[in-house]
Parts: structure tokens; C-alpha cells; sequence
């Protein structure tokens, strides 16, 4: 069981959502990244999930993309990716590593789950890597026993959901709408539909991510989701804040408020 | 020789590498490229387009005064700039087209380099009534400022993209981009052999016309088929289109040649598989110009529409089985090529048909008086006139 699964578990017997938050490394620095971590930890965030920025993020948005665009700037690659799941994991808060397929094809399959494993990581999530070519990766997180962690969209069919969640830990990553990253208005009604479809083939745990970002949507998501995945709009208050205090105290804010949120769904 | 999967690999390469929210579109449009290579009706509706629209089938012409200049080989243009548009990408953009129509989607989207696909698919759009979204790196909308307005006069909207280096890799990203979005209407009308399964496959389909025709046809003028075959390689699709009937002719070279850019040497350069490394990159397995960490490396090359750091899964594996060669040639031997074929034969061709047409030059030189080339002219120079006026120093 890993450090996540334990969370997730914690969350149910507490009636109640997990709410996971997304940074990508080496943003709004290298250190300032370390910052953001124990701010959204402190604030009461249920996991953390480190992106690995990288140069060709097609399920990216605008926010995103140019988050990655400064860190990668900033020279991030995988060494600062796994010190920050090493301070993330740290202060005993489950962590995971959010990637593209290529960086940990070209690290090496083996050894990047290994080194998630040894940075304290709970598991992966890998938004382009299809199950068809997931038989060395799935070897690799078993052997590490850290979670293989896959994103199912409102477009799967369900046999298709069965498979691919056949094959996934930890949590199920159910995409709120056919998209890419970034805040939206509302939350649409795809993602309640796709999380009672995965109900119906998977006992996992199912969180939801794109497009979240307000305490009101994050309960109208705790009503039937296990979790609440939230990402641009720390980004947003990241990249929009005048300097490093006020984006930390603007990040603190929103994830007390979003902490509210997934307790107050059910 | 064929090593393709159910899944779509070519050996270790291909596949599909894309967020779950597509592969519903992929395994329809699979499921309909497929149908559609057996329908009898499909392929005739898609011949007689060619016949009537595209003007197929291409010429082949014999370049004797530029042969003078390869060591005496026979050279031989297979003339697809002469087809409807200019260029090889015809062939792709009407069979995709029909798929589009089959499949009851109203609007296509495509991404463009040096604009010659997004002319194609502004047109294939134009005939069939459907709505066209082309999106193109903002520095080669400044590069090929022409085809944005044959674009718009086409009807299509066309995007510049500012994300990224802002060339043909990050105008592809947006339209993958794009398509995740509006995947229950669109079709992405990729342009080249690239991208996850089945687009290798399906676009290698639409042009193996090109290698067909043309061994036919060198059958008839020479009596044999030629000793090498030779297409400019950026994507791969040209290239792959006149190859393929050719693969099973183990006597016949095929011969691929990459952008080198300022030189492979120097890191500025567009050569993927003779400068890079396996990897991952828009949805399929294939040779990538990356970094240590799988970042994206910028490709340079003076060709816009070779100036990608991606290439085809197939060409990946028909460099490693041993059966095509690439070797890269840089902005200058290009250039020579480009004009030596416009004084030689009264031939302008695109800049990307010129690394082709250098690389002529230099296997000509190898294989002596007796041997016959086959070159793909993929397209025509219209389009490079203001870039090649600038390289020449000719003042517009």
C-alpha cells in the first residue's frame, strides 16, 4: 500500500474528498517550487503531484505551457523533478510525479520508477502513455510498488475503461472534459457521467482534474468524486502575483478555500 | 519486409503515445481507413479525383543537363509539383478528405510547416465543403508569407502559433491541442507520416501512388528498374510515397535525405535520424532531436517544411533493418541543387526537394555513368522565391 493509497482510504472513512494539487517543478523557481510545496501542505492539501515540465505538453493549456516554459528556462530536468517529490514526500504528504512518456523513456523506465521510489514517491501519472504500450512501465511500477496512475477521458468507451483501469493504481485520473489543462467556468457534466461509469468497472478511487479551480467546484466535485485534482489556477496566482510572498500567500489562500470545498461536497 | 502491427508499430517504433480522449477517434479513423482501402467504391471515387483534379498521374522527366552534373547518371524527375497545389500533399489531403466525409465530421484542422500541407488541406477543404482550421508556427508564417494568403484565399482560417520555437513541432501541438477538444467534429488532417496509429500508416497509403506510377513508368523508359531512389526526408511522407513499392526490390536503393541545416556537426541542423536518438515525440515512437532530460531539441533549416525534429516511425525502421539509407545535406548543397536545377532544366524546385535533388549530385558521383536515379520532386519552388532571393542576394 502505498503512501497515496493510504490517504485515499483516510479521505473515505472521512466521508470526504482528497484534494490533490499540481506544481511543476523548477516553477515559479527552483527554490520557490520547494516554497509552494509546504505552503500547499500547510494550507491542507491531501497530495501533491510534481509535473515534469517538458518541451512538447500537448494536454497543456496556456498556464501550464508557460509554467513549463520558465522552469525549462531555468535548466529543470529530472534531478529537480525528484528533489522536489523528495521535499514533497518529506513532509509525509503523498506524492506523485505527473509526465509525458518521453522524459522517462529517455531517463530509463526502470530506473525512473526506481528513483520515484527512492524519493519517497507514491506513484506517477502519465497523461500519454497509452495501456498498448505500457508492458515495460507496469514492470517497472510493480517491481518499485509505486502506482501506476492513468487518465481515462469522457470519450472512453467502457470496455476501454475496463482495461485501462484494470491497469491503473492508486487513483483513477478522470479528465472533468475533453480538453487540455486550464481554469474553466463551470465543470462539465461529462465528469459526473465518466465517474459513474468508472464506478460500474473499478472499486479505485476516482479523482477528477481540468479546469478546477473555485471552492464551489470542488464541492459540487466531493459530492461523487473521491478526490479533486487542481493545478492552472495555482499556476495562475503564481504567474499573476507581483512577487514571491504575495504568490505563496495567494496559493495558501485558494487551497485553505478548495480544503473547504472537498469537505463540504456530501 | 513488413513488420506492422495490429497496434501500429514498424519493430520498436510507432505505436501511439496520446492522451486517452483521442484514442476513440484514432481507433474510428483506423477502423475506417481500413474499410475504405477494401471499398472498390472508395478507391475509384479517390482515382478519378486524382485523374480529373489532381492530375495524376505525375510525369516523369529525365534531367540530361543537370546529370551532367552527377557524374553522368541517368537522373529522372517524378514530377509531383506538377500536380494540383504544387506538391506531393495532394495525395494525402483528398484521401483524408473522403475519410473526413465518411465520417460524418464537419471541420478539419491541420498544422503546416512551410505552408504547402495547409495549402493542400485548404483546398481538399474548399472542394468538399468542409470548414478548415490550419495552424502554423508564427515564424513560418513569416517565412512563407504567400501560403498564408493562398490559405485565406482558400477559405481557411489560419492560426499563428506563438507557444514553443514557434515552427511545424509546436503548430502540431496545437493542433493536437485543438483536436482533443473538438475531437466529436473534427478530424486532425495530419500531414505527414508521423504521429500515432494509424496516420504512418494511413498517410504512407494516400502517397504510395507516387512509388507506384513511377516504377511503372521506369520500366517503360529505361527497360529496368533505377539503381536508387531519392526523397528529401523531413516528416517523411514523400519519401515513404515513392519508396514503398520500391522496398521489395532489394537491388534498389532507397535513399533518404535529412536537412543538415549548418551542418550536423554544429547542432543547428533538422537531420533526425542521422542526428538523433530514439525516442518519443507526437504520439509515435521514431528517431527525435532531444535532450538529455527528452526535452525537444529546435530543429534549424533553411526548408521550412523539413524544419522538424521528428521523422516517420517507418523511415526509423527501415534506417535500422538496413534497408533505406539518410544522410543529411546542409542549407548550402541545397541551395547549389535548387539552382542548378532552375538553369540546368528550367525547373524551380521547393527547397525541400532540393536536399533530394544535392544528394543526386553526390550518389550520381558514387555510382558512375551507368546508373539510373529516381528522384521524388516533391514540389515546386513558387513558394521559396523570396527566401531563395535572399539567399542569392537577387533584391526583390
Amino acid at each position: 500500500m502505498t503512501a497515496l493509497d493510504s490517504v485515499l482510504v483516510k479521505c473515505r472513512t472521512e466521508n470526504r474528498a482528497a484534494l490533490i494539487a499540481y506544481i511543476p517543478a523548477g516553477f515559479p523557481s527552483r527554490q520557490g517550487c520547494l516554497k509552494v510545496i509546504q505552503t500547499l501542505v500547510d494550507a491542507g492539501v491531501d497530495a501533491i503531484e510534481i509535473g515534469f515540465p517538458y518541451s512538447d505538453p500537448v494536454m497543456d493549456g496556456p498556464v501550464i505551457q508557460e509554467a513549463a516554459d520558465i522552469s525549462l528556462k531555468a535548466g529543470t530536468g529530472a534531478a529537480e523533478v525528484f528533489e522536489a517529490l523528495k521535499v514533497a514526500s518529506d513532509t509525509g504528504t503523498a506524492s506523485v510525479v505527473m509526465t509525458y512518456w518521453n522524459p522517462i523513456e529517455r531517463y530509463g523506465v526502470e530506473k525512473f520508477a526506481a528513483s520515484i521510489a527512492e524519493n519517497g514517491g507514491a506513484g506517477v501519472i502519465t497523461p500519454d502513455l497509452t495501456i498498448e504500450e505500457s508492458e515495460s512501465w507496469l514492470a517497472a511500477t510493480k517491481a518499485n510498488s509505486i502506482n501506476p496512475i492513468y487518465v481515462v477521458a469522457p470519450s472512453t468507451k467502457d470496455p476501454r475503461l475496463a482495461r485501462v483501469t484494470s491497469k491503473t493504481g492508486g487513483f483513477i485520473y478522470a479528465a472533468s472534459s475533453m480538453g487540455v489543462t486550464g481554469t474553466r467556468e463551470s465543470v462539465s457534466i461529462d465528469a459526473k457521467d465518466l465517474v459513474s461509469r468508472i464506478r460500474k468497472v473499478s472499486d479505485l478511487p476516482v479523482c477528477v482534474g481540468l479546469g478546477v479551480s473555485t471552492r464551489e467546484q470542488a464541492k459540487s466535485l466531493a459530492a461523487y468524486a473521491d478526490g479533486v485534482i487542481v493545478g492552472s489556477a495555482f499556476i495562475k496566482l503564481l504567474l499573476n502575483a507581483k512577487d514571491e510572498k504575495a504568490g505563496l500567500e495567494a496559493v495558501s489562500q485558494l487551497a485553505k478555500e478548495l480544503a473547504i470545498g472537498v469537505r463540504e461536497g456530501r | 519486409m513488413e513488420s506492422f502491427d495490429v497496434l501500429g508499430h514498424f519493430g520498436q517504433y510507432g505505436g501511439r503515445f496520446v492522451p486517452e480522449a483521442l484514442i476513440e477517434a484514432l481507433d474510428e479513423l483506423e477502423a475506417v481507413h481500413n474499410q475504405t482501402q477494401k471499398d472498390p467504391e472508395f478507391l475509384a471515387e479517390l482515382a478519378e479525383l486524382h485523374r480529373t483534379y489532381t492530375g495524376r498521374p505525375s510525369i516523369i522527366t529525365e534531367a540530361k543537363r543537370f546529370s551532367e552534373h552527377a557524374g553522368g547518371a541517368r537522373i529522372f524527375l517524378k514530377r509531383e509539383d506538377l500536380n494540383h497545389t504544387g506538391s506531393h500533399k495532394i495525395n494525402n489531403v483528398l484521401g483524408q478528405a473522403l475519410l473526413t466525409k465518411r465520417m460524418g465530421k464537419k471541420r478539419i484542422i491541420a498544422e503546416t510547416g512551410a505552408g504547402q500541407h495547409g495549402v493542400a488541406a485548404a483546398t481538399a477543404a474548399a472542394l468538399m465543403g468542409l470548414k478548415c482550421v490550419v495552424y502554423m508556427g508564427e515564424e513560418d508564417t513569416r517565412r512563407q508569407s504567400l501560403n498564408v494568403a493562398r490559405m485565406k484565399l482558400l477559405g481557411a482560417e489560419v492560426v499563428a502559433v506563438t507557444s514553443g520555437s514557434k515552427t511545424l513541432k509546436d503548430a502540431i501541438n496545437e493542433a493536437m491541442r485543438d483536436w482533443v477538444t473538438n475531437v466529436h467534429d473534427t478530424h486532425y488532417m495530419l500531414g505527414t507520416v508521423a504521429g500515432p496509429h494509424p496516420f504512418p500508416t494511413m498517410v504512407r497509403d494516400f502517397h504510395k501512388v507516387i512509388g507506384e506510377e513511377s516504377r511503372v513508368q521506369m520500366l517503360e523508359i529505361t527497360g529496368r528498374l533505377p539503381d536508387a531512389v531519392l526523397a528529401c526526408v523531413g516528416g517523411g511522407s514523400n519519401a515513404i510515397g515513392i519508396f514503398n513499392a520500391f522496398i521489395p526490390d532489394e537491388n534498389v536503393r532507397l535513399i533518404g535525405l535529412e536537412a543538415g541545416g549548418d551542418g550536423v556537426e554544429t547542432g543547428r541542423h533538422a537531420a533526425t535520424i542521422t542526428g538523433g536518438t530514439p525516442g518519443v515525440l507526437h504520439g509515435t515512437r521514431s528517431y527525435v532531436l532531444q535532450d538529455k532530460n527528452g526535452q525537444t531539441v529546435e530543429s534549424h533549416s533553411i526548408s521550412a517544411g523539413l524544419d522538424y525534429p521528428g521523422v516517420g516511425p517507418e523511415h526509423a525502421y527501415l534506417h535500422d533493418v538496413g534497408r533505406a539509407e539518410y544522410r543529411a545535406i546542409n542549407d548550402d548543397a541545397a541551395m547549389n541543387a535548387f539552382a542548378l536545377l532552375s538553369k540546368t532544366e528550367g525547373i524551380i524546385p521547393a527547397i525541400e526537394t532540393a536536399h533530394a535533388l544535392a544528394g543526386a549530385l553526390i550518389i550520381g558521383n558514387e555510382l558512375g555513368p551507368k546508373a539510373n536515379l529516381l528522384i521524388n520532386l516533391s514540389g515546386r519552388g513558387d513558394k521559396d522565391v523570396q527566401t531563395a532571393a535572399q539567399y542569392f542576394g537577387i533584391p526583390l
